[in-house]
């Protein structure tokens, strides 16, 4: 890359905006450098694998009613007890686990990819910028959980429509910030020379902008990822989720509110688990983002 | 000064409208049709048809929108489709309880948030830190109603220190109004106080870097002093706007919370409009909400030029 001539066609190692990660010493060495990527990632790991394998985890089906044995507190049988409707617990918090991740990658996807979208034509296109960002705006001062919610009270509750309605709602912030990394970057030398020497502007976009937006989205989208398990755990909680045969913990604990002053282990054991794989997203995210920028590691 | 004050009114009115349209478009779109509803289920199409006419249905999108808009500046949100009441005599009646949770959790949220963070930052990379950075991101992962549970559990039900549930006015005591609110206001307070803690701690670390600050401390003026005249002055802006933004967080949570304590607020009547999908309901209170979030951070906005003189416009 030294032999290209400065600036033009490619971009140098990486842009003084994002310090490369220093993976120094292979995969072990950063793991120990950043401690929060290491615990967060297994605690992650530990979640995806049980969503993956919870047929095989000594579950029974997570719907299947036994009104006979309603409410059993924890016991060899049913590890975490029963419900209102006999369903056994443990089943139902192992398979809320696919639920709570399905949400809560698939609204970071798509709120990441419609949000660089939004937020590239608004970095790029005056006029657009303008109309795009007083959406933004508008959008943004709309409390997200409550925008939610109120998209939810449109449609019926599935996990699909819980996915898109947490998605709109999360879509205005990263767009704000890819808008912002586009804005300062297009500052830089090398964007100016590319221009320059009448490179494209969709060129520009791919070669340049892109991959540079690609680290801070990357941390952005594990906030996001945590903030919309937290949502559809709180949709499904409120009556206005997933549907309530659906095995998702804010749905187990819904149903234990009731009874939660005699029977507290229908919500405790779905609380520990939501809380769990919130928290390790949030330790992935933070360690992450520490990696990327060391400056960010010592001050925030 | 005063061009500012009035160039930022001016700018949360494309704000609001957006709001406004979003909200509108809500009922727009939802399913059913209100003059199917009016007119039963002996009407004949035709009957329909004419409800509709008289209803002003039949008209266009954004003439509905207008006279809609003109209608709420007038103070007039509809009325609920459950309870055939105004939605702002409703939304009036649960008032109090929000903003006594509200203003409680506010008020305890950035006494505890603040000083812990300034701590945190003064000393940084010790344990005392990181116990403060862990209970930091403990409160951005634990769900509220997960802590309201807990609260509840500990607090009310094993100790019986605290109300279960409920609320009392204001006006039948303080303290009797107060006591309900503690649980309520810790529960929904920790998110927000993970929040401002982050927030005031590297604001924190910002300024104690300053030259300034080596120049207070060469002048003999001790850490208190240093910390909280010297240091939070300078670091109150960034504070203040996460302050600002956090009250979004305190609305989303509201609603759980009033639902887990049985306060008969705004929250809860989000969560009461949702269920029977009383769709003016449900206009108003996104608006209503809306409206607070942008005015505080309207004001928080304001609030940079008293905190900051070097701040001019």
């Amino acid at each position: 890359m030294t032999s290209a001539p400065p600036g033009i066609a490619v971009a140098p190692e990486l842009p003084e905006l994002l310090p490369a990660v220093n993976f120094g010493r292979g995969a072990v060495g950063f793991l120990r450098r950043h401690p929060a990527v290491a615990v967060g990632g297994t605690l992650l790991l530990f979640m995806l694998l049980i969503a993956v394998f919870a047929p095989y985890l000594g579950t029974v089906d997570p719907t299947a009613l036994a009104t006979a044995r309603r409410t059993r507190p924890p016991s060899a049988e049913h590890w975490f007890g029963t419900d209102m409707l006999g369903r056994d617990l443990y089943s139902r918090v192992i398979y809320g686990a696919r639920v709570s991740l399905l949400v809560g990658f698939s609204v970071a996807a798509f709120a990441s990819v419609i949000g660089l979208a939004i937020g590239l034509v608004a970095g790029f296109v005056r006029w657009a910028d303008a109309v795009l960002m007083r959406v933004m705006d508008g959008l943004m001062s709309i409390p997200p959980i409550l925008l939610a919610v109120a998209l939810m009270a449109l449609t019926r509750g599935s996990v699909g429509n819980v996915i898109l309605a947490i998605t709109i709602a999360e879509i205005p912030r990263v767009s704000r910030l890819v808008r912002s990394v586009v804005l300062s970057l297009r500052e830089q030398p090398y964007v100016d020379a590319a221009v320059a020497a009448g490179t494209r502007t969709p060129m520009i976009i791919l070669r340049h902008i892109l991959p540079n937006t690609i680290a801070p989205m990357t941390v952005q989208a594990t906030y996001i990822c945590a903030s919309a398990m937290i949502i559809e755990a709180i949709l499904s909680f409120i009556g206005a989720g997933t549907p309530p045969i659906t095995p998702s913990w804010g749905n187990i604990m819904a149903e234990g509110r009731a009874l939660w002053q005699v029977k507290p282990f229908i919500v405790f054991f779905p609380a520990v688990f939501l809380s769990l794989t919130v928290l390790s997203v949030n330790l992935l995210g933070d360690g992450w983002r520490d990696a990327l920028d060391p400056r960010m590691a010592k001050g925030l | 000064m005063l061009a500012y004050v009035v160039r930022r009114v001016i700018a949360t009115v494309p704000v609001m409208a957006v709001v406004a349209f979003f909200v509108f478009s809500l009922l727009y779109i939802a399913p059913g049709d209100p003059a199917a509803v009016i007119a039963g289920d002996q009407a004949t199409p035709a009957d329909v048809e004419r409800i509709r006419q008289s209803l002003g249905l039949d008209r266009p999108f954004l003439i509905r929108f207008g006279e809609w808009v003109w209608q709420i500046l007038h103070g007039d949100l509809g009325t609920s489709i459950f309870t055939n009441l105004p939605v702002t005599a409703m939304m009036a009646q649960r008032f109090e309880p929000t903003l006594s949770l509200m203003v409680i959790t506010l008020t305890f949220a950035v006494g505890v948030a603040v000083p812990i963070g300034v701590l945190a930052a003064w000393k940084a990379g010790t344990w005392i830190d990181r116990v403060i950075m862990a209970f930091a991101i403990f409160g951005f992962s634990v769900p509220v109603f997960v802590i309201a549970y807990l609260l509840a559990f500990v607090f009310a039900l094993e100790l019986e220190w605290l109300p279960v549930q409920g609320y009392t006015p204001l006006a039948e005591g303080i303290w009797p109004w107060f006591e309900n609110l503690i649980l309520p206001a810790i529960a929904l307070g920790c998110v927000y106080i993970a929040l401002i803690a982050r927030t005031t701690r590297a604001a924190m670390l910002e300024v104690l870097q300053q030259d300034y600050i080596r120049t207070a401390r060469a002048k003999g003026i001790g850490q208190g002093g240093i910390l909280f005249v010297h240091a939070l002055k300078n670091a109150s802006v960034p504070i203040v706007t996460v302050i600002g933004i956090g009250v979004a967080l305190l609305i989303g949570g509201a609603v759980v919370t009033e639902s887990v304590f049985a306060i008969p607020g705004l929250g809860r009547l989000t969560v009461d409009a949702i269920l029977r999908r009383d769709y003016p309901l449900i206009q108003g209170l996104v608006l209503l909400f809306s409206f607070v979030y942008v005015l505080v951070n309207l004001l928080v906005d304001l609030s940079y030029t008293l905190l900051d003189p070097r701040i001019r416009y």
